[in-house]
């Protein structure tokens, strides 16, 4: 294979991207293509599986296989393709919507199964697609078309819930902090397991504007001003960073993955079969 | 010196690369499209062509290959 | 009998599952749900045994896009199901319809709505196979109404869903899938596998949704030296989304077209002293069996009654039924709903002969006795 350099992986034709000015998500889609380059990732043996959203479109400017399906079930889909052919690099990408809310089920069993999949979602506070309602990470008090006097639910902490459910890998970053977010992303592929990269990004269309933060570098330094990273937040008192975006890698551990488990049953299996005949014919 | 150059077409001028520059190469003009008006100053360190969600941005770092 | 084959005293889910294996499929995901539980039991223990995989997702949304993911990666793949089940799975269905991929959905029918009578049987989910799925679409229905056909119309719903690139449906119901009967147990060989059709292009031309001449697209796997594209979006042959007015009236048509052009090959009726006959019952899965004791004791009452058996619910036997209606003097369509086959049996009755249903919805089977009632009733105010 001729080497790819990341851009190899963008489908040119289709640009300008669909997404609004100043939109994270083609910050984000930059790091996955750079990842894929330095991972040198062979186009027909990886598979980018999306959800429904802003974000879930991101599967029209990327040329590898492809599965676009339906809001919130890309992982279910990941599963298949993953298990059908162990072979295969499945990566899912979600909006926090998509992925986290009404995905949220089938987030946190594959996390537990650890099938070997790498979901990467943007988080962007709220519905970016279908006009800027509240979300499962949309936070308290903040302001979205449907939580106009202000949102009374808290927001799923979404890197500690994935962990909690047995990921092996486990990261956060911003899109401001690109260069690590790229890092994470890379890390993740190449983690034989569930691997989970969150990445907090900007929608200054909705989430943005009705929150005094009509463009994208506003809210960029507003994530960043409200970020906090792990090593700091370690060293300080809960009630000083509980409100904060934690950014950095929360899991990285061995743990064997689902298509390695399931040989051993299916040995079991074969094993059983053949005790079978021999108890047929005695 | 580094060459910037903004590939106008699919730049949507929402001003990240102008904002987050940190030696403030770039100036915007009025529909948000940036002109690298000092380029002399910019360290080749490419945060504005990984930040730019757009692809927009190609840097020529001088020394660096032509690939 | 053919020598290779085996006799077996089994269940209609048992003989569902045999009929899986048998027609090459190696990949299930599901959710268990009584009246359908048997076949991922059975699945678990004998797919891995086969080199396949079993997997029980968090639930039937999961559980079916698994099965598309699996068959994208070109596994046969399947889920087995029952009422509640199959309505969360409906979403996900026209993913299937949509993005072209065959997989095979299996329901057992249980009493509805919601939990209803929670395992009692029930035919009352017809019309939410047909248009469960939101949007146009065609799609394949099969309604087996005994364990040899569990077994059989299990291979040949993988036949057709191989062939046509599309989502098909078993349609059994509780008493045919916990029903014990002898059956053969077809051996390899003895009976036809299709497999879906693979590009021959060069990679670089290769388009998932370019049909050919048969208006069918060839499915290459994910990890083969195609690049696919596959998508529950209005798309172009590329894969590539388009919503251009004449590219999604193309598409939507043809998932349609391509079911319902291909009739001849798909529907499939049993059709039983129909030679004779004055008046027919027109039934299907589990009711076809009273169905046809009610037609030998009509006969034995000097009535002349056949029976035609729709195997193949969907796409519907319009032409076989037209022509049934132009022939009898009556038609009596029991069925274990408050009446969704007996629209369609209307729908094609250009001849207006009395249609009349049998219809019971309290759990129990309908009786031979109840089809009997009816049968004597038409046949004295027609004399
Ligand atoms: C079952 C279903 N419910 C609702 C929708 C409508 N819908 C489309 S995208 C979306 C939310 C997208 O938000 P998110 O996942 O956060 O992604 P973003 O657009 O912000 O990138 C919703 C609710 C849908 N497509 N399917
Ligand atoms: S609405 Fe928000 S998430 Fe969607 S493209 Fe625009 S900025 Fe991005
Ligand atoms: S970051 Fe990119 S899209 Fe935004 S203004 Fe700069 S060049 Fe244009
Ligand atoms: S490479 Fe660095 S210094 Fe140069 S313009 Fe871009 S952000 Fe500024």
């Amino acid at each position: 294979m001729p080497e790819m350099k990341y851009d190899d992986y963008l489908v040119k034709s289709r640009m300008p991207l669909f997404w609004c000015s100043g939109c994270g998500n083609g910050i984000v889609l930059g790091a996955i293509l750079r990842a894929f380059a330095k991972l040198q990732l062979d186009r027909h043996n990886t598979v980018v599986v999306t959800g429904i959203g802003c974000w879930g479109k991101a599967d029209d400017y990327i040329n590898t296989n492809t599965f676009h399906g339906t809001h919130g079930r890309a992982l279910g889909f990941a599963t298949g393709i993953k298990l059908a052919n162990p072979e295969l690099k499945v990566i899912a990408l979600m909006g926090d919507g998509d992925g986290a809310t009404i995905g949220g089920n089938h987030l946190i069993h594959a996390a537990r199964r650890n099938v070997d999949i790498t979901a990467i979602v943007v988080n962007n506070f709220n519905y970016g697609m279908t006009g800027g309602q509240y979300s499962g990470t949309t936070l308290e008090e903040t302001y979205t078309t449907t939580s106009q006097f202000g949102h009374i639910e808290s927001a799923f902490d979404l890197c500690r819930l994935v962990e909690a459910a047995g990921a092996p890998y486990v990261a956060r970053s911003h899109v401001l902090n690109v260069i690590q977010l790229e890092g994470f992303i890379t890390e993740a592929i190449r983690k034989k397991g569930f691997s989970f990269v969150e990445a907090l990004s900007p929608c200054p269309t909705h989430y943005g504007r009705h929150n005094g933060m009509k463009t994208a570098p506003k809210m960029m330094q507003w994530i960043k001003e409200n970020a906090i990273t792990l090593k700091e937040a370690e060293k300080k008192p809960q009630a000083e960073w509980e409100n904060k975006f934690v950014i950095g890698k929360f899991t990285d551990k061995e743990s064997v993955d689902y298509s390695t488990r399931y040989e051993a049953v299916m040995a079991l299996a074969e094993a059983s079969v053949s005790k079978g005949v021999s108890e047929r014919e005695g | 010196m580094n060459r910037i150059s903004v590939n106008t077409a699919w730049c949507k001028g929402c001003g990240i690369c102008a904002a987050f520059c940190p030696v403030k190469v770039f100036t915007q003009e009025r529909d948000g499209t940036p002109v690298p008006e000092y380029q002399e100053r910019c360290t080749g360190c490419k945060l504005c062509v990984l930040r730019c969600p757009d692809f927009a941005i190609q840097l020529e770092v001088s020394g660096d290959e032509p690939k | 009998m053919n020598p290779n084959n085996s006799i077996r005293f089994i269940q209609g889910n048992e003989a569902i599952a045999e009929g899986a294996f048998a027609a090459g499929a190696r990949f299930y995901a599901g959710y268990p749900i009584t009246p359908s539980s048997e076949i991922a039991e059975i699945s678990s223990r004998r797919l891995p045994q086969l080199g396949g995989l079993y997997i029980q997702m968090e639930d039937e949304i999961g559980s079916i896009a698994a099965v598309i993911g699996a068959s994208a990666s070109g596994k046969k793949s399947y889920t087995a199901t029952s009422g509640p089940g199959f309505s969360l799975m409906q979403e996900n269905l026209g993913v299937a319809v949509m993005a072209e991929i065959p997989c095979v959905i299996i329901d057992i029918q249980r009493s509805g709505p919601s939990t209803g009578l929670a395992t009692k049987p029930a035919q009352a989910d017809v019309m939410q196979s047909r248009w469960g799925t939101h949007g146009d679409h065609g799609i394949i229905v099969l309604s087996p109404s005994s364990v040899q056909e569990c077994f059989d119309l299990t291979i040949t719903a993988f036949n057709f869903s191989e062939k046509y690139r599309t989502p098909v449906i078993l349609l059994a119901d509780e008493i045919v899938g916990h029903m014990k009967e002898k059956m053969i147990i077809r051996k390899p060989g003895t009976y036809d596998v299709t497999d879906r059709k693979q590009p021959a292009c060069d990679p670089a031309d290769y388009k998932p949704f370019q049909a050919d001449a048969d208006g069918i697209a060839p499915l290459a796997a994910y990890g083969s030296r195609f690049i696919v594209r596959l998508t529950g979006s209005t798309h172009d042959e590329t894969g590539f989304p388009n919503s251009k007015p004449e590219n999604a009236d193309k598409f939507i048509r043809h998932y349609t077209d391509k079911i319902e052009n291909n009739k001849d090959d798909i529907v499939m009726t049993k059709e039983y002293k129909l030679e004779d006959a004055e008046f027919a019952v027109i039934t299907f899965g589990c009711s076809t069996r009273s169905a046809l004791e009610a037609m030998d004791l009509a006969r034995g009452e000097g009535i002349r009654v056949g029976v035609l058996q729709l195997v193949t619910i969907w796409p519907f036997a319009d032409s076989q039924v037209r022509a049934l209606c132009s022939r009898m003097k009556a038609i009596i369509v029991p069925e274990m709903n408050l009446g969704q086959i007996i629209r369609e049996v209307c729908r094609v009755n250009d001849s207006g002969i009395p249609v009349i249903g049998v219809n019971k919805v309290n759990s129990e089977a309908i009786t031979p006795f109840e089809i009997m009632e009816q049968i004597r009733e038409v046949s004295k105010c027609r004399k």
